[in-house]
């Protein structure tokens, strides 16, 4: 970002700039982009309960700094995802400001085409942040941080449903899922780096109340669809 | 992420509102410290918890996540949430992860406490 200067905040050149509308510049191939033009959604627009995810891993073994291990976490981000799911890196990598888009797999073996915009990177972390469509309104924030000379790694979500039919799919097994998805990424950043490690789980609801006036959401939720036969994502950097 | 420092100094402004300063960052670190001005300043007469972040030096991710909880525990006791002495740059985080929709932005302390009551 451009807010540079003597009197800039140290923390002026992590954040992306606000943007009014998604736009992505050049679609990879096998990737479909579903967000153009869409806004980005935090954890105050959705519809459903508020959820604090933390998934925590040790890194034991690794010997390498908070910023060593997210310097590699962003740079092979897509590597460490589940199988199935596909992250499609920005071509200039994890900065802030730039899109990503995803062909994911969810419950009832639909597939999801969606994205996120990285809203914040330093050192030793970054939050990609969800747009209308996706099933989650929030962020996830992936850090690093050392405590008696060992680095562990977390990813924190913090989000909502984004409209009633994500609600339901949380409550009907989209919760297990999505705790599943992220214990396997660090689990998959931890063998990558080397290390041992057992994922950590931590869920706290943050707000039980459910946001009717934002149920409307739905009519931005068209990124479902049944998987096709000659398309078959898989693991995807650039 | 950086270790963070802060210190945050909770004042009555009358007419129910109360003014919590943040001096310094504000990171996921500095939660038991928010979380103990807002328990200082939030009693059963406050209606309104009114942030200055005129001596706001540094905010990470972590940092606006705190914001989100903070703005729930509000709601949740019936207190609006407001905020003053943003600089541009924590003006475009509001407005990028769209905290402005919830948490009203003064240009003043004035301003904010009149709008608090």
């Amino acid at each position: 970002m451009s807010t540079t200067g003597a009197n800039s905040p140290r923390d002026a050149g992590n954040w992306a700039k606000p943007v009014a509308a998604l736009h992505v510049e050049g679609v990879p191939a096998g990737a479909r982009n579903l967000v153009e033009g869409k806004r980005l959604v935090g954890p105050l627009q959705g519809f459903g309960k508020m959820w604090q995810k933390t998934y925590r891993a040790r890194l034991e073994g690794a010997e390498l700094a908070p910023a060593e291990v997210i310097r590699e976490w962003k740079h092979n981000f897509p590597r460490f995802w589940p199988e199935g799911n596909a992250f499609y890196p920005p071509l200039t990598g994890i900065a802030p400001g730039e899109i990503a888009l995803i062909e994911a797999s969810v419950a009832g073996g639909l597939r999801l085409s969606t994205g996120v915009m990285v809203m914040y990177a330093d050192e030793e972390s970054f939050t990609l942040m969800t747009p209308q469509g996706h099933p989650l309104a929030g962020w996830v924030t992936f850090s690093a941080t050392m405590t008696d000379r060992v680095t562990t790694a977390q990813a924190q979500v913090l989000m909502r449903a984004q409209d009633p039919l994500s609600e339901l799919g949380l409550s009907l097994g989209g919760h297990g899922q999505e705790d599943r998805f992220w214990q396997q990424t660090l689990s998959n950043l931890a063998a990558h780096l080397g290390a041992e490690t057992v994922v950590e789980t931590q869920v706290t609801c943050v707000d039980r109340k459910r946001q009717w006036s934002k149920a409307g959401n739905v009519r931005h939720s068209s990124a479902l669809r049944f998987p096709v036969a000659a398309r078959n994502p898989r693991h995807t950097s650039r | 992420m950086p270790e963070t420092t802060v210190s945050l100094e909770v004042r009555d402004a009358g007419g129910g509102a109360c003014i919590v300063g943040v001096r310094g960052e504000i990171t996921a670190a500095s939660e038991d410290a928010l979380m103990d001005a807002y328990a200082r300043a939030g009693g059963e007469d406050v209606k309104a918890i009114v942030l200055d972040f005129s001596e706001l030096g540094y905010m990470n991710s972590g940092g606006i996540g705190l914001l989100v909880t903070l703005l729930v525990r509000a709601n949740r006791a019936k207190q609006k949430l407001l905020a003053f002495g943003l600089n541009e740059h924590y003006r475009q985080i509001f407005e990028l992860t769209r905290l402005d929709e919830a948490i009203a932005i003064h240009a003043s302390e004035a301003d904010a406490v009149a709008a608090a009551h």
